[in-house]
């Protein structure tokens, strides 16, 4: 079987249950411990941003004593990525059943989808699909809405969300994985990760491997945006190189300065590596960068790169819980700088801006400080000669262009 | 033993850094810099009053070899 | 023995300077006052020793309190407030100040292991007893007409005051309602106290006032009419 996988037989409505079985096919019911080591087998890693092999999570979760909880996380706070919503909204009998297989394996008796609180359409649909499947099961399925903001899918946001109603991140340890929801062991799974499970439990960790690479097996799905013909959600199979993707959506709509891969906790690639990019977490480390939550953004060379990292940086600057004094105060630092380098005006030395980002490295209680860094550091590397043109010269005429980068959601399901 | 900062918890008092400036020291925002280190023995000592002296109690010790962190 | 009655009143004093030192090093330290000479965990330090030493003095003052003869203060007394027949308000707001303390060193001494947030919920009480602590001295102590006593609550209150008032100007006009209200409630206790002192314990019968017993007032002072 090939691609697609995950979109197989998706168009604009909602596929039904009885569509839905006619192109995947009937859920088989696993002994929980076949299907974990069938999960295991598959190698198959969070699609949410972190890359966490699922099968070591399931684990901490099973160790972390009785009564878990399946949370599915379809919050997709990262602003440039539509695949969760899409997922959810054209197949959510898929989730539904990547979700239930979870729960059977862990021993769950409760799964709660988590998305956000404006999507009521997705919302609407989802809280029918549940009501149907929820019927002649001892199984708790609920819907939580969560509140916009970057940080709030986080693992430990959503558990503080739904338990006190505080979207930010808990100190960790404790992990999610022993004490999340309600004090109890729950597993925080991705939307597109619980739809892979599904397919696993139908066809097996060896159909699954047939696609992608050794390292990274499976198909991901990508939110491709920027100076594309074509933007939207496409299906690929890990170690796709990044020009086929383009291809498939239409090539570039100009010619493109460089590569944002992995959103903004992941990093910029100059366009002129395009030829070595290929799309997986291991042949995209030696760049510098990550797959993530599969955000690509092609930025044409008619944007401004400095504007574009100004304004971004001034957002997720925002976007701080606010909790940890390095992330306030260095994001805070790193967003001002660059603003500064933008406008020529005063600027810190690249540098300097360097140093904020080891300094907020580490240092906060999730990984949003750290994706910043990684974030800026990458453009600082890729962008320098804009960078040192702006600190020199100030504002440029593409500094005040419509931008490519989104921060928050307009979401158009694709 | 190590010395853990809760980030959450900590709000750059800075007392640490006064007394375990061989371990601990502060960047330009007055947050901890732990050094990446076993306490050694004869430190020890100050890193537990460390730990007693700091106003939000976001200084912790923890024993050797402790897994990663997140 | 007429000692017992000299302990305590002296150890009542030195345990109120003790008090104040505490507060007032303790309202410093969280305004993050710093300077070269004086580190902060050096200033974290005299803040719990003179805490520490207040309480001890403390024991000191109510041992002598129970033990002497002279006025009938019972052990009970100095720990379940109003209860007592010597001064029943103002021994009692001791007592009322002995118990918060207890609690505030109790919590402090176990402050690992209660966690930050509980601890400093009841650290907070602190600010209430060291007032309660000033009025019971000038209330329940035969000593308020005399210069020594005056003088040292004058200056106890006057270094807490001036504390108080730096407190709330640094940072300020950060959680500018509270500021103001502190303000407000720091404000209304010095009138209070103003206006209270010249028509209480500095006033006529004070003995008598507030609550001696009869037997133990001076001649001239029984059958008074107040």
């Amino acid at each position: 079987m090939s691609l697609p996988r995950l979109l197989a037989g998706i168009d604009d409505l909602p596929m039904d249950q009885r569509r839905h079985t006619s192109v995947h096919g009937e859920l088989p019911r696993w002994r929980a411990t076949e299907l974990l080591a069938e999960l295991e087998r598959s190698g198959l890693r969070g699609r949410g941003g972190g890359g966490f092999p699922l099968a070591l999570k399931l684990a901490a979760v099973r160790r972390g004593g009785s009564s878990p909880v399946v949370v599915v996380n379809g919050t997709e706070s990262e602003p440039m990525s539509t695949k969760d919503r899409l997922l959810m909204w054209c197949a959510p009998h898929l989730i539904v059943d990547g979700a239930v297989a979870l729960a059977d394996a862990i021993g769950a008796a409760e799964v709660i989808f988590c998305l956000d609180e404006l999507e009521p359409r997705i919302h609407e649909s989802l809280h029918r699909e549940i009501g149907e499947r929820a019927e002649g099961r001892r199984l708790t399925m609920g819907i939580v809405a969560t509140p916009g903001g970057y940080v709030t899918g986080h693992e430990s946001a959503i558990v503080h969300w739904h338990d006190d109603g505080i979207a930010t991140p808990l100190p960790n340890p404790p992990r999610v994985s022993e004490r999340g929801v309600r004090r109890r062991p729950t597993l925080v799974a991705n939307v597109e990760t619980v739809a892979h499970v599904a397919l696993i439990a139908r066809h097996g960790a060896d159909w699954f491997r047939e696609l992608g690479t050794e390292a990274d097996p499976g198909t991901a799905l990508i939110t491709l945006s920027g100076a594309v013909a074509d933007p939207g959600v496409y299906e690929i199979a890990h170690g796709e190189p990044l020009a086929s993707l383009l291809r498939t959506a239409g090539g570039a709509s100009e010619p493109i300065r460089a590569f944002l891969v992995g959103g903004y906790g992941g990093g910029w690639v100059d366009a002129g590596e395009l030829p070595k990019l290929r799309l997986s977490r291991a042949q995209l480390r030696p760049f510098g960068t990550r797959l993530g939550a599969g955000v690509v953004v092609a930025l044409g060379q008619s944007a401004c790169p400095v504007a574009e990292i100004a304004r971004a940086a001034e957002w997720l600057s925002a976007q701080s819980a606010g909790q940890c004094g390095p992330c306030i105060h260095g994001l805070g630092s790193i967003a001002a700088g660059m603003a500064s380098i933008r406008d020529g005006d005063d600027p810190p030395t690249l540098d300097r801006v360097a140093r904020w980002c080891e300094l907020v490295t580490g240092r906060g209680a999730c990984a949003h400080p750290d994706g910043v860094a990684e974030f800026i550091s990458s453009a600082l590397r890729v962008f320098a000669p804009e960078l040192i043109d702006h600190a020199e010269l100030g504002r440029c005429d593409a500094c005040d262009a419509s931008p490519t980068l989104t921060l928050s959601g307009t979401h158009a399901v694709h | 033993m190590r010395i853990e900062i809760d980030p959450i918890a900590c709000d750059g008092h800075g007392l640490c850094a006064e007394l375990l400036p061989e371990l601990i020291a502060l960047d330009e925002w007055g947050y901890p810099l732990i050094a990446d280190r076993e306490v050694p023995p004869e430190l020890e000592a100050l890193a537990r009053r460390a730990a007693s002296v700091c106003p939000t109690l976001a200084l912790r010790l923890a024993p050797r070899h402790r897994a990663g962190q997140r | 023995m007429k000692a017992y009655w000299y302990l305590t009143r002296a150890s009542g004093a030195v345990s109120l300077i003790l008090l104040t030192v505490a507060v007032v090093v303790g309202i410093l330290s969280i305004g993050r006052v710093q300077s070269q000479r004086w580190p902060r965990f050096v200033i974290d330090g005299v803040h719990r020793s003179s805490s520490l030493l207040a309480v001890a003095f403390l024991a000191v003052h109510v041992a002598t309190a129970v033990l002497d003869s002279f006025a009938p203060i019972s052990l009970l007394d100095a720990v379940i407030p109003f209860a007592g027949s010597y001064r029943p308000l103002w021994l009692g707001l001791g007592a009322v100040a002995l118990d918060l303390l207890l609690a505030v060193t109790i919590t402090s001494l176990l402050r690992r292991r209660l966690g930050h947030r509980r601890w400093r919920m009841v650290h907070w009480l602190a600010y209430a007893t060291w007032p309660i602590a000033v009025v019971h001295s000038l209330g329940t102590g035969s000593d308020v007409r005399l210069a020594w006593l005056q003088l040292t609550c004058a200056v106890c209150g006057a270094a807490v005051v001036a504390a108080v008032l730096a407190r709330i100007a640094i940072g300020w006009p950060a959680h500018r309602r509270i500021r103001i209200g502190a303000l407000g409630a720091l404000t209304a206790a010095l009138v209070s106290v103003a206006l209270w002192l010249p028509q209480g314990p500095l006033g006529h019968d004070w003995a008598k006032r507030a609550g001696t017993p009869t037997n133990l007032l001076p001649a001239s002072e029984r059958g008074a009419r107040s």
